[in-house]
């Protein structure tokens, strides 16, 4: 008898797939449909982010955290801020605190409903991003209510933000939440209880505890499952603590499970916005949008005009910026891809001296192969999915 | 029959086929162009609007961008099946309408074996499939075309079983013959839809399945396969195949209609409505079956190869025959089996 040499269906996945959220190349070889084994490239987005930050003084620096997780974009700006502010010892007024979790809930908005709605087209059924992306569309119109610009914000600044709402945003941004349940509900409805859909994600892409420890997981993949970790919760920054919300965990840390948490967040983060806009229409939210410190945050605009201390700040720091004292420090913010953390070397030079960055996604990404292995063809593009990949932030 | 009269007959029958084609691609045209103004209603978009009023002519111009473009043949395709494909698949979609009964009498072949030659070349189509994936030379068209050959195979079974069931109560192999069997007194009541209601969602479903449709396009699966047997295919052939798969979703919501809705029927059976001409109550039912078609696409999320194969075998075949045994049994027991 001869010996036939008998070689797996190798196939590339990308990069140019619909369902390869952005720009991801896998290498499945597939016996029959059921994948062996996965080989993620990646890279190919690659912008080189953080070198680039390294050359950019602190306040130039913060546009390239919009370019990272793009659908989330002050999410990654609050990490950098949060990195500068905590070596500088910069106090946030308590209105600009406000400010930067009412956004910070909006954009885990528009992550969540793209990626809850995305997957459902991952598994095939394709009107549901259509129904999300009308609520997104709302929301970054309140993120260029506020900015300026409806995806690269540059809004949050080290010291505050950049500009203080208008108090019709806030009204508005208020009656968004209330119908934006609604909406939810529907989803859930026509996504969340499909019988095809539950068949598709229950049991698919398991991971256990231990392995959420060993590589590194955060964010929804622990609390999918059953780890209640948030950092908004476990070590909460700026004004998190006085906010009420919960923290939705699963319970088999499937791929269904997941999804759930994601609407249940949803949930929660209008839950969040409604009394962050309660909280900054009282007297007691009202005041400052930056610190008042003029060598970190920009006068505002009126006082420069009539004080020559001012207006020298502001030369000052839109030339050369300014100085962070000497350190190393180490943020991270819950965004809602999982715990998005910004490590932070400073020379005392008003550039940081090496800026890297901790992308959820990244360690997500790592699981690929032995997520999928096992799984059917058609269960790699609902894991993707559910890891809730951008590559912007991947590949940095 | 002298030489003249063949003649005659053959051009009769070249007139009728021709009538039938240019009638039924200008519907074809426009049920599309339903389809996409139904999903897009679904997905709170406007669909397509810009070609003529309310985008009427949106499909012409579709047709017209994919003829004028050109023709791609990937490198390692073989040329000939590549080619031939999708114009056998074209073709053996548009041939199920032969013995289609549009009106009573409207048949251009009305034989006796019509749910049998419908049955058949429905079968073929899967070839059309084959080829392409297998001619394309691509990884993704092949599992594409796998997927096809299996999935059609799979429901073809139990659809066979559906039709046996109608047959048993028709009586008939001919379309017309079944039908006249539910022309009765009672209107939309006497059609076999009530009768064989369970029947009538395993036809449903299962002409999903037979026609790549969603929750069952798994041979075309966006997410997984990006186009399937269909990925390498660009301009005229490309068209054939899209044209062909509508043509297939046209004639399956007609066999539909035969079976279950009664065909050419008027719901109410007495004047005025009987006075409406049957062929537009035909079209009627056959577009209500493809609204079906069309809202199930906009809703359903796709199935897994797996998954599918188990609704298949597991699900709808014992249902099936089940139901071929309780409809015979009945049949024979109350005596209403038709001839007994």
């Amino acid at each position: 008898m001869t010996e036939h040499n008998i070689r797996n269906f190798a196939i590339n996945f990308g990069p140019q797939h619909p369902a390869a959220h952005g720009v991801l190349r896998l290498v499945l070889e597939l016996d029959g449909e059921v994948v062996e084994r996965v080989d993620p490239h990646i890279g190919l987005l690659h912008r080189g982010t953080e070198k680039l930050i390294e050359h950019k003084t602190y306040v130039q620096a913060t546009p390239y955290f919009d370019r990272l997780d793009y659908v989330s974009p002050m999410n990654q700006e609050h990490a950098f801020c949060l990195a500068i502010e905590k070596l500088a010892g910069i106090e946030v007024p308590r209105r600009a605190q406000l400010i930067r979790v009412l956004f910070c809930e909006i954009g885990r908005l528009l992550s969540h409903l793209l990626n809850v709605t995305t997957q459902a087209m991952d598994v095939g059924a394709l009107t549901p991003p259509l129904w999300g992306f009308e609520e997104r569309e709302k929301l970054m119109i309140f993120y260029e209510r506020a900015s300026g610009a409806r995806l690269h914000a540059n809004y949050f600044r080290p010291g505050g933000v950049h500009q203080d709402l208008p108090p019709k945003l806030i009204e508005d941004i208020d009656a968004f939440c209330d119908p934006f349940l609604q909406v939810v509900d529907d989803l859930d409805a026509l996504v969340m209880e499909s019988r095809i859909f539950k068949q598709r994600n229950v049991d698919i892409g398991i991971v256990s505890v231990d392995e959420c420890m060993a590589w590194g997981f955060s964010g929804v993949m622990v609390r999918g499952s059953g780890i209640p970790w948030d950092l908004r919760k476990s070590q909460p920054y700026e004004c998190y603590e006085e906010m009420d919300f919960d923290i939705p965990v699963g319970k088999n840390g499937d791929t269904y499970d997941r999804q759930v948490i994601r609407m249940e967040e949803m949930r929660e983060s209008a839950r969040i916005m409604k009394q962050c806009c309660a909280k900054l229409r009282e007297p007691a939210g009202q005041g400052p949008i930056a610190s008042m410190d003029g060598k970190f945050a920009p006068p505002p605009r009126r006082e420069m005009k009539r004080s020559m201390e001012a207006l020298i700040h502001h030369f000052k720091l839109y030339t050369e910026g300014f100085h962070v004292p000497e350190g190393e420090v180490y943020a991270a913010v819950e965004a809602p891809k999982g715990e998005f953390g910004v490590y932070l070397v400073s020379d005392g030079t008003n550039k940081p001296y090496r800026c890297k960055i901790r992308a959820p996604g990244f360690a997500h990404l790592q699981a690929m192969d032995w997520m999928c292995r096992g799984h059917l063809l058609a269960d790699v593009s609902c894991v993707l999915g559910t890891l809730d990949i951008v590559f912007g932030e991947v590949d940095r | 029959m002298t030489p003249l009269e063949l003649i005659g007959t053959v051009l009769l029958i070249a007139l009728k086929s021709f009538v039938l084609l240019a009638a039924l691609l200008v519907f074809i045209a426009y049920a599309l162009l339903a389809d996409r103004k139904i999903w897009a209603a679904v997905q709170l978009r406007r669909g397509p609007n810009v070609v003529g009023p309310y985008g009427l002519f949106q499909s012409f111009a579709d047709l017209l961008k994919f003829v004028l473009k050109e023709p791609v043949i990937p490198a390692g395709a073989n040329k000939a099946i590549y080619l031939l494909a999708p114009l056998v698949f074209a073709m053996l979609a548009l041939s199920s309408w032969a013995v289609m009964p549009i009106a009573d009498g409207w048949a251009i072949a009305d034989i006796n074996v019509g749910v049998t030659y419908i049955f058949a070349i429905s079968s073929l189509g899967v070839y059309g499939v084959i080829m392409g994936g297998w001619a394309s030379n691509s990884k993704y068209a092949f599992l594409g075309a796998l997927r096809s050959a299996a999935q059609m195979i799979s429901y073809e079974v139990s659809l066979g079983f559906v039709i046996i069931c109608v047959l048993m109560c028709a009586g008939s192999l001919n379309l017309t013959r079944i039908v006249t069997a539910q022309d009765t007194s009672l209107g939309l009541f006497g059609w076999y839809w009530l009768w064989l209601f369970p029947m009538f969602v395993v036809f449903f479903i299962s002409a999903l399945a037979e026609t790549n449709r969603p929750p069952f396009d798994l041979p075309e699966a966006e997410s997984e396969l990006v186009a399937g047997y269909m990925v390498e295919y660009s301009s005229t052939p490309y068209l054939l195949f899209m044209l062909g798969e509508y043509v297939a979703i046209m004639s399956m919501c007609a066999l539909g209609t035969v079976l279950f809705l009664g065909g050419w029927l008027s719901p109410i059976p007495f004047a005025p409505f009987t006075w409406v001409p049957g062929v537009i109550w035909f079209i009627l039912k056959a577009s209500f079956l493809f609204f079906g078609f069309a809202m199930v696409k906009s809703i359903v999320p796709r199935y897994r190869y797996d998954q599918l194969m188990r609704l298949g075998w597991k699900v709808f075949l014992p249902l099936s025959l089940v139901s071929v045994v309780v409809v015979a049994f009945v049949l024979k027991i109350t005596g209403l089996a038709p001839g007994a």
